[in-house]
């Protein structure tokens, strides 16, 4: 066992194994840094930026930020609050996130995090884009509209079920997943039983007919807000 | 599937060794052969070089010179940068839309020619202008345009477009363009008197690590704006762990930001002293490949570049035990990009080397410790390496006398816009402002955009300010607005501009500058209220604050540093809505639908 790195998150000192990730360090320390991209079972993706934590004064994301002795980061500020909740509100807006309609509602992700940061009505305006659905796959559905862009499934494809079914295409607001094939998700071979389909954060990628098997008040974070299992730690 | 489709894919990714590496040549060549990489050719390259399909067209997605859907055979793609705007772009894009009988974004009906608008160039000195294809035209008028579109109808051949060379190596066989070099005034370092090799046969004659502290003494720092130190980076790059890896020396000539093009004229007529520098550089870190990225923009060089290279390696200046020294073996090759301004941030460039998107790295670990292929690496911009080579050949003090204190040595401008001799400035650190805009010819200036959108915006009241690291930095735009100018459509621009080149990887900067130009466009249309200004300054800090990498972190500066500098702009605009109303609420536009659907006619409010 090599040493123990030591640091801070907000003044209270942290043990970290080298080579962790901060985001990795809190939350063994029952510090929980919100995040939407990083999974525990993925590589980190940095994308969100959800997890911006101000490292010796200066930007980073925590699920990319290795550990190193003696710094000092800043998490649950007001600052750094409220840039998450812009970051949240921004996800919010960019798609189209109707909770009262969607069946990931109470396990979703960004819901919660809305929830946790007290967003009530995001303050940008709506974006309303046109995105494609694909229904195509006899158990999987896909609806962009809901799509935050995290890359999960991209790299859950890739790393835990050695497929590929997913991939970014296009850039900047034209940035979207794409499957591994001309338009269809039924013609890759992609499968309900692939990690791919269950890390998504949102109701983006989901199995078909089983959307109320756990009703509605009996989910996720319909009891406590996201990151409390970390908090309990 | 056509057979001639199969065979040429097939003939072009075994040319390439059918390594997924180097998709970005790949998907290159097949869009030149075939005006598009086609769904059939997505399929063909991916079994070819043994990937997933959608990768392929991850990559060709994210190029804008890359296209799945089919272009003419000629592809005119109109400089749509601000200062080809404020030179009579309009006019110009009208005729080619007439002449052409289509808009942007189509092509004509026989298949032969795409018209389209693309970001900076990099010839803002002799704006407007446009590629056709590779071919560079330059001063362009109605008349010009409607000659362009004539010739092409009669051949397709778009060297004949060209009539007369421009000035220096742009009249070189195999340049053969109209591209003038407008080099304005010349310095000491990059166009002073200069012994060919003297630099490389004096480091050869020293230790690697000699080098480096020559770098760090003369006090380099890197040319392309962030102004890192260039020893510091050799040293991190040669001490970096390259266990079954080589190092390797990566040349940043992707210079994308509007009004920059000094790096042009350094290809064009510094090419030499460019590949001495990364040679220098490869002796120094410990490399044995280097490797110049090229942006699309400049494929006009590529024939003149690439002989260059064949000239160093028949010369001994590259190759093994280059100039004689034992054990000391290194080469280049160029590696072209694809039309994205994002290649130009120094791990987006490294991703596109490899064949993927062009999407930034996470950092850490930092290119020298795990750069190209994982592999350390240092990427240093064009001039740098100029100066790399200058330092070596003239000495680390001569350097370090030069400039300013904490800026030694010149600095090559690009400077463009509404001044009289727009063009390429060499001039030492630390020169003022004002000093500047007397040398251009620009007096009266309303606004100097310093280091281009992802700069700063200031006023004469700035004009004292110096240019330098820690003054007023720039990688070497300048760019000059007079007082006719509207600054607030400048801003609108790049803010455009911005959008169009994200990657679209991190939430703040995808999303948020769309929300900026939203905003701003509500005030510039008189739809804005005071707090409107906080809004901007608060979601910029945002986007700035929490963006993975330097497009998002300065694309809310042009609105940040207007709103700091021309404020009064900005309150002009304004006013306080009416009370319980939103001023972006038009309430007759609302109800238009439901009037109409309901049969009446416009509806008043009050």
């Amino acid at each position: 066992m090599s040493e123990k790195i030591t640091f801070t998150i907000d003044g209270v000192e942290v043990q970290a194994d080298p080579g962790q990730t901060i985001l990795q360090a809190a939350e063994a320390a029952g510090i929980y840094i919100p995040r939407l991209c990083a999974h525990k079972d993925l590589t980190p993706h940095g994308s969100c930026r959800v997890c911006t934590v101000f490292v010796n004064g200066r930007p980073q994301s925590a699920c990319t930020q290795p550990v190193a002795p003696g710094i000092t980061v800043e998490n649950d500020t007001e600052k750094i609050n409220a840039i998450r909740k812009d970051i949240i509100e921004m996800l919010f807006v960019e798609g189209n996130h109707f909770c009262m309609f969607c069946e990931k509602s109470g396990n979703c992700e960004l819901q919660a995090l809305g929830y946790r940061f007290g967003m009530l009505a995001p303050k940008y305006p709506y974006m309303f884009p046109k995105r494609e659905v694909d229904a195509s796959h006899p158990d999987i559905f896909i609806d962009r509209n809901r799509c935050i862009l995290c890359g999960r499934c991209v790299r859950a494809s890739r790393m835990l079920d050695g497929k590929g079914v997913f991939e970014f295409v296009g850039r900047g607001p034209e940035k979207r997943v794409q499957v591994n094939a001309e338009a269809r998700l039924a013609d890759t071979d992609a499968s309900v039983t692939d990690k791919a389909v269950q890390v998504c954060p949102v109701g983006a990628l989901l199995p078909k007919r089983v959307g109320y098997k756990v009703p509605v008040g009996q989910r996720l974070y319909d009891h406590e807000p996201i990151g409390s299992d970390i908090e309990k730690k | 599937m056509s057979k001639n489709l199969q065979t040429t894919v097939k003939g072009i990714c075994q040319s390439c060794g059918n390594d997924r590496g180097r998709m970005m040549d790949i998907v290159r060549a097949v869009q030149e052969q075939f005006g598009c990489v086609s769904n059939e050719a997505l399929d063909l390259i991916a079994s070819q070089v043994n990937c997933h399909r959608v990768e392929v067209e991850s990559v060709v997605s994210f190029y804008a010179f890359l296209s799945t859907r089919p272009k003419g055979q000629v592809v005119i793609r109109l400089c749509d940068d601000i200062i080809d705007r404020f030179n009579g772009l309009e006019p110009v894009a009208e005729t080619f839309q007439k002449e052409l009988g289509i808009n942007f974004g189509q092509t004509t009906s026989d298949g032969k020619i795409t018209l389209e608008k693309t970001p900076c160039i990099g010839m803002c000195d002799q704006a407007p202008a446009c590629m056709v294809n590779d071919e560079i035209v330059t001063y362009l008028s109605t008349d010009k345009a409607k000659e362009i579109v004539t010739g092409l109808k009669k051949d397709l051949n778009v060297k004949k477009l060209v009539h007369k060379y421009g000035d220096g190596n742009n009249a070189n066989d195999l340049v053969k363009s109209m591209v003038h070099n407008n080099v304005r005034q010349k310095g000491e370092v990059i166009f002073g008197d200069h012994i060919a090799e003297e630099g490389l046969k004096k480091a050869l004659a020293m230790t690697p690590q000699e080098v480096i502290r020559d770098m760090k003494t003369a006090r380099l720092r890197g040319r392309g704006g962030a102004g890192f130190p260039t020893g510091m980076k050799w040293e991190f790059t040669r001490a970096a762990d390259a266990t079954g890896k080589k190092r390797y020396v990566v040349c940043n000539a992707d210079e994308g930001e509007p009004g920059t093009f000094k790096d042009r004229v350094l290809l064009t007529e510094k090419a030499d002293m460019l590949f001495e520098g990364m040679t220098i550089g490869g002796y120094a870190i410990g490399a044995e490949a280097g490797i110049l990225y090229l942006r699309a923009e400049y494929a006009y060089l590529r024939a003149f570049l690439e002989d260059a290279l064949n000239k160093r390696r028949k010369n001994n200046l590259l190759g093994n035990n280059i100039l004689g020294k034992a054990g000391f073996n290194f080469d280049i090759r160029i590696q072209m990009g694809a039309g994205a301004y994002i290649c130009g941030e120094e791990t987006s460039l490294l991703s596109s080397c490899e064949g993927l998107r062009g999407d930034p790295k996470n950092r850490p670990p930092f290119p020298a410790q795990q750069g190209y292929l994982a592999a350390p690496t240092t990427v240093n911009n064009v001039e740098t390496f100029c100066c790399a080579s200058r330092i070596m050949e003239k000495g680390a003090g001569w350097f370090a006398s030069l400039g300013s204190k904490g800026s030694p040595g010149t600095k090559l401008l690009s400077v463009s816009g509404d001044c009289h001799n727009p063009g390429v400035y060499e001039v030492p650190f630390g020169i003022k402002l004002s000093d500047l805009l007397n040398m251009v010819g620009a007096n009266g200036a309303q606004a100097v955009q310093v280091g281009g959108p992802s700069g700063s915006m200031v006023g004469p009241s700035d004009y004292g300010r110096t240019i330098c690291y820690d003054d007023l930095a720039t990688g070497g735009s300048i760019m000059v607005f007079g007082p006719e100018r509207n600054i607030l459509e400048i801003v609108d621009y790049f803010m455009d501009f911005f959008i169009e080149e994200s990657c679209g990887y991190c939430t703040p900067c995808r999303v948020g500058n769309v929300l900026l130009k939203q905003k701003l466009e509500d005030i510039m249309h008189g739809r804005g209220e005071p707090s409107d200004l906080t809004y901007l300054e608060n979601l910029g800090q945002t986007v700035k604050i929490a963006s993975r990498c330097g497009l998002g972190q300065t694309s809310p500066n042009p609105i940040l540093t207007t709103l700091k500098n021309f404020r009064g702009l900005y309150e002009a605009l304004v006013k306080q809505g009416e009370p319980g109303m939103l001023p972006t609420f038009n309430l007759e536009e609302a109800v238009t639908q439901a009037a109409h659907i309901a049969g009446h006619g416009p509806m008043k409010h009050h």
